[in-house]
């Protein structure tokens, strides 16, 4: 992993600016190589989510360059947003077939992929519930479910686990390393637990506010599978240590 | 008492020598809370019938008692007797009202629905005609109800088109902010996913807008048949044909004030009648997943 994989996607001199003069993003530089688990650490109004917006197409940067190393790489990504964000009226496994039934697939088609991405997250049983009856680590299981169906090779999380409490959120986190190297995907993900960055990412991206901007990247070589005896290992303690500090220095130059 | 109840409890379960009382007390207030449910369930069908009762017999000792003639005020006997003598005359009228009443309402769904999905679909559409749809909805039916028999030939059709006006802009309206009322993070995975308009409607929007939609549909239920019976004292002409209002008219006019009650009586009755039946139709498309379906746990 780390410097070994193929480009995957590449962000230069992004610059996203709102109405006249709020600077989302500045300078905005990131290269993705295929396989990378990269977190963007930073406090809120960093331009994190805005950064995957850009990622998504749901906007485009003011100025800079996107490059995706092949057009059918930037088809189909999953995206896992802060809320659940399930359709209420549907099934779980409605829910998950969604995504392939926007691409005009038919549901006997994908009956496979839809149980099999359940599985992954630990849900089958649960095709037939509603999204209200199940907990929020359930309902962002399903989430995270619907975003792996389609097997993209790139899923971008915002903050996906932030409403979570921390037991359930060991679990997912421990759950989403695992699912990662199943599918063999790319993951960019928001958070700003410093903790989870380093847990989860061979690369952490230290973000400052006001305006959005990399402050630090920080490579955490650990070798995956990463499970409990990494949580409490000396090597992360130091790698929380020193992104904590990359991450005070990003707060410390701007009142807040 | 509850509250004491609990506290008990709670006070009770730290000592084990008192687990027996403990368990005394659970049973003791899960009985109360079971008999409390029982009187709920009872006193909700109960309740209404035992105030109408009431009111019937209040109605019938005043009649009595102070010896009103029928011409003035008739007493319950003598309405539901009209009811029945008179059952074909008031039939007839009734499924008159009926006739228009669902007609408008079925116009007005169809036409409401229909024209805030093409207000969603075109930004363009919704600027030139929603003035229209405000304009027509707060301008009073009774007022525009005279030009409407002036220009349409068939009074039929004229009531028709009274009721739907009436009617039709809850359904509009519901219909509308259901349609935009989509969550924002769902419409971003649609369009990360590259959905179709068709795909966006079929799937996210309409979904969203049903529970509006039946909110509005509930309201427009009872409009109709206002609509259809206000209407109808506007156009005021009797002969075949006519519906309830016009029943209620002729019979102020004979000083047949029996029939007045009678006939008022199955307003209210169909009134009732249609916005239970829309419930249960909303009840039953929701139950499965929208709160306003859902009975919580106590």
């Amino acid at each position: 992993m780390g410097d070994t994989g193929t480009p995957l996607l590449s962000l230069t001199g992004i610059d996203k600016v709102f109405g006249r003069d709020i600077v989302a993003l500045s300078n905005f530089s990131l290269d993705v190589r295929e396989g990378d688990f990269i977190s963007l650490l930073g406090p809120s109004g960093c331009g994190k989510s805005t950064c995957l917006r850009l990622i998504a197409g749901l906007m485009q940067p003011t100025s800079g360059k996107m490059r995706w190393s092949s057009p059918e790489a930037s088809e189909g990504l999953g995206v896992v947003f802060q809320e659940p964000t399930l359709m209420p009226w549907a099934t779980v496994e409605d829910n998950v077939f969604l995504p392939l039934r926007l691409m005009g697939k038919s549901k006997s088609s994908v009956l496979d992929d839809i149980y099999s991405s359940l599985a992954m997250v630990g849900l089958e049983g649960f095709e037939g519930a509603y999204p209200r009856a199940l907990s929020g680590g359930m309902k962002m299981r399903v989430s995270i479910a619907r975003a792996m169906v389609t097997k993209p090779k790139l899923i971008l999380m915002d903050e996906p686990f932030a409403a979570l409490d921390e037991i359930t959120r060991f679990k997912l986190n421990n759950d989403l390393l695992t699912m990662q190297a199943q599918l063999g995907c790319t993951v960019i993900f928001v958070t700003h637990s410093v903790f989870e960055s380093v847990f989860l990412s061979n690369r952490v991206v230290v973000m400052a506010a006001r305006p959005g901007r990399v402050i630090e990247e920080l490579a955490v070589n650990a070798p995956y599978p990463r499970d409990e005896v990494f949580r409490t290992s000396a090597d992360y303690a130091a790698h929380c240590r020193a992104a904590s500090e990359a991450l005070k220095a990003a707060m410390g130059d701007v009142p807040h | 008492m509850t509250q004491t109840t609990l506290d008990e409890v709670s006070a009770q379960a730290t000592t084990p020598d008192t687990m027996k009382a403990h368990a005394d007390t659970v049973d003791a207030e899960e009985f109360a809370r079971a008999r409390k449910q029982r009187l709920d369930k009872i006193g909700t069908w109960a309740m209404p019938v035992i105030v109408v009762v009431l009111t019937v017999f209040a109605w019938d000792q005043i009649v009595r008692i102070n010896e009103i003639p029928h011409y003035i005020l008739p007493g319950p006997g003598r309405v539901f007797e009209t009811l029945i003598n008179d059952w074909s005359v008031l039939f007839n009228a009734w499924t008159i009202t009926m006739a228009i009443t669902i007609m408008a309402l079925l116009v007005a769904v169809l036409g409401g629905a229909g024209l805030a999905i093409l207000f969603t679909q075109s930004r363009l559409t919704e600027m030139a005609l929603y003035p229209y749809a405000v304009i027509l909805q707060v301008t009073p039916i009774v007022s525009i109800a005279p030009l409407i028999f002036i220009y349409v030939e068939s009074k039929l059709v004229g009531l028709l088109i009274c009721a739907w006006l009436v009617a039709f802009f809850p359904v509009l309206s519901n219909t509308t902010l259901g349609l935009n009322s989509a969550d924002h993070n769902l419409r971003d995975l649609f369009s990360i996913y590259k959905a179709s308009r068709w795909q966006r409607l079929r799937y996210l929007q309409l979904p969203s807008a049903l529970p509006y939609f039946l909110g509005g549909l509930r309201i427009a239920g009872g409009l109709a048949l206002i609509g259809a019976v206000v209407s109808e004292y506007v156009a005021g002409t009797g002969g075949i044909g006519s519906g309830l209002a016009f029943t209620i008219l002729e019979a102020g006019y004979r000083l047949n004030i029996p029939r007045m009650f009678a006939a008022l009586f199955l307003i209210a009755v169909t009134g009732v009648v249609i916005y239970a039946i829309l419930s249960v139709i909303s009840h039953l498309l929701l139950r499965k997943w929208h709160e306003s379906a859902i009975k919580r746990e106590q």
